[in-house]
């Protein structure tokens, strides 16, 4: 099973069990559809209602991005998991504020626990962030309200990224400071491009859970259409997609001719740049350790399923949750 | 007898409630995970098979049990006799539902690739048999947080192995 990425503009058509993309010179290619878990368009396609009712049958997720390589929606196919009993349970675990602070502040141990493990792996000179996060992190069992909770977030995050120029050799991917909207330097690029990605695979996870991706826990309900996704994202960003990002830095896979600028002033990964993001994040997605209480080879991919897993069990009064902490 | 109307259970859930109260659980609280292990497929087939050779036909009944009826009697075809216990409750299910339509009949339990055939008969005591687990599942299903884990040697092979044991260690 695997996420196919669309970069050019063309046509997708629909061919019996398989699907067709047909590229603005007529150039064909054949996918066996049966092989797809998502497909991710970055490029201009055109398709008809019957290659979208194969999706369905397939089950298969398609999400679309915009011009800048930013996420714009989905594609899902009418959702086979829903359960009103998880539904109820899981709003009244955001309605009561205590319950609801206990799971965002489990999401934010998780990110942290993966910030740190990240700045850890590169030992000269990063005491210094380390402490300056457990300090701030000693609080978070504290924290009375969601905005402070996010407030302390950002607070970490924020020593976090400052450690990215220490963690990153060439100064071409030097932060002056995290900027989202738009990103206007290479650095920032890849992280919003990064977590664009994260965002969308997560999604496909939760919607194969009867979680309701709408409901969040940490981020307001109502900020993203698909909140929860968000919420979820925050453990597997740190995790993923920056230590995918250094590495790529560091091992000089990812060059300064990766990027384009907009009227410069915006910067973003152009199509060559984004095709070996992205097929280092497939790599690295489909990547498995032996986990410790399954006792089986898991995928990074599945370790999100599972994540959405244990928080079903929390809410319905099983076990309660714990954030994923790599421990390997 | 116990009214079934009452006491609304599929022929799943009965063989749930013998294997695992837990999987019985989650699978009536709408919890259910997309088994696509070869076993489930091989069963499929075998089914479909069996079906052709027998020319027996399919029957929904109150839309809470399908039954295959070959001919006089109930057949319920298996890929094995491993869970032969829960088979065999599963099909005096199924006689119990008939015979509250008024409509007595013998049961045979196949399994082919073991080219074996058990006889099930619903004598009076089995009527007892299925209206306790009757009310077993009742009170499995109202229990307001799943029931415990219990490793059981079918767990590895079972839908719900990733989502019951994954947990973290400190
Ligand atoms: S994995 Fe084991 S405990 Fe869980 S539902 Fe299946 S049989 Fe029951």
């Amino acid at each position: 099973m695997k996420d196919i990425f669309i970069f050019n503009n063309g046509r997708l058509k629909r061919t019996d069990s398989t699907i067709q993309f047909i590229d603005a010179d007529g150039k064909k290619k054949t996918i066996p559809i049966v092989q797809v878990e998502n497909i991710h368009l970055f490029g201009e396609i055109d398709m008809n209602t019957s290659f979208l009712n194969l999706l369905t049958q397939q089950g298969v997720v398609l999400h679309t991005y915009n011009y800048y390589g930013y996420y714009s929606g989905s594609f899902i196919p009418r959702s086979k998991q829903v359960s009103g009993y998880i539904d109820v349970r899981q709003a009244s675990h955001i309605l009561d504020p205590q319950k609801r602070i206990f799971i965002a502040r489990q999401f934010i141990y998780g990110a942290v626990h993966h910030m740190l493990k990240n700045i850890r792996q590169h030992k000269d000179g990063s005491e210094v962030y380390i402490n300056t996060i457990e300090s701030v992190r000693v609080n978070i069992e504290n924290a009375k309200t969601i905005p402070e909770l996010m407030g302390m977030e950002g607070n970490i995050r924020k020593i976090y990224f400052q450690s990215f120029n220490h963690m990153i050799k060439n100064e071409f991917f030097h932060f002056v400071k995290r900027e989202k909207r738009p990103p206007k330097d290479p650095i920032n690029a890849l992280i919003s491009f990064g977590n664009s990605i994260m965002y969308t695979t997560v999604l496909s996870e939760l919607y194969k859970t009867q979680l309701n991706p709408t409901m969040s826990f940490l981020h307001e309900p109502s900020v993203k259409r698909y909140s929860l996704s968000l919420d979820l994202a925050e453990i597997f960003k740190p995790l993923i997609i920056d230590g995918l990002i250094v590495s790529l830095i560091n091992n000089r896979v990812m060059k300064s001719n990766h990027f384009e600028y907009i009227e410069s002033e915006i910067c973003l990964l152009n199509d060559e740049g984004r095709k070996i993001f992205l097929k280092a994040y497939e790599e690295k997605l489909s990547k498995t350790i032996k986990h410790r209480t399954l006792k089986r080879q898991t995928s990074y991919r599945f370790l999100i399923r599972l994540e959405c897993y244990k928080l079903i069990k929390h809410i319905i009064g099983d076990t309660t949750y714990k954030p994923l902490k790599a421990w390997w | 007898m116990l009214n079934v109307d009452e006491l609304k259970a599929t022929g799943l859930s009965v063989q749930y409630y013998l294997v695992c109260h837990r999987k019985l659980w989650l699978s009536t609280h709408q919890i259910q995970f997309e088994q696509d292990s070869d076993r489930v497929l091989e069963g499929k087939v075998l089914h479909e098979q069996t079906y052709n050779k027998h020319g027996n036909k399919e029957v929904l009944i109150d839309n809470l049990i399908k039954i295959d009826l070959f001919g006089d009697y109930v057949g319920e075809v298996k890929s094995s006799s491993r869970m032969q216990q829960s088979d065999r409750m599963q099909l005096l299910y199924y006689l119990y539902v008939l015979k509250q339509a008024g409509i007595n009949k013998v049961g045979k339990l196949h399994y082919p690739k073991e080219k074996k055939v058990e006889e099930v008969h619903l004598t009076d005591a089995a009527v007892k048999e299925v209206e306790k687990v009757l009310i077993g599942i009742q009170v499995v299903k109202d229990k307001s947080t799943p029931p415990p884990l219990i490793k059981l040697p079918y767990c590895s092979k079972c839908a719900y192995y990733s989502f019951c044991w994954v947990g973290e260690v400190d």
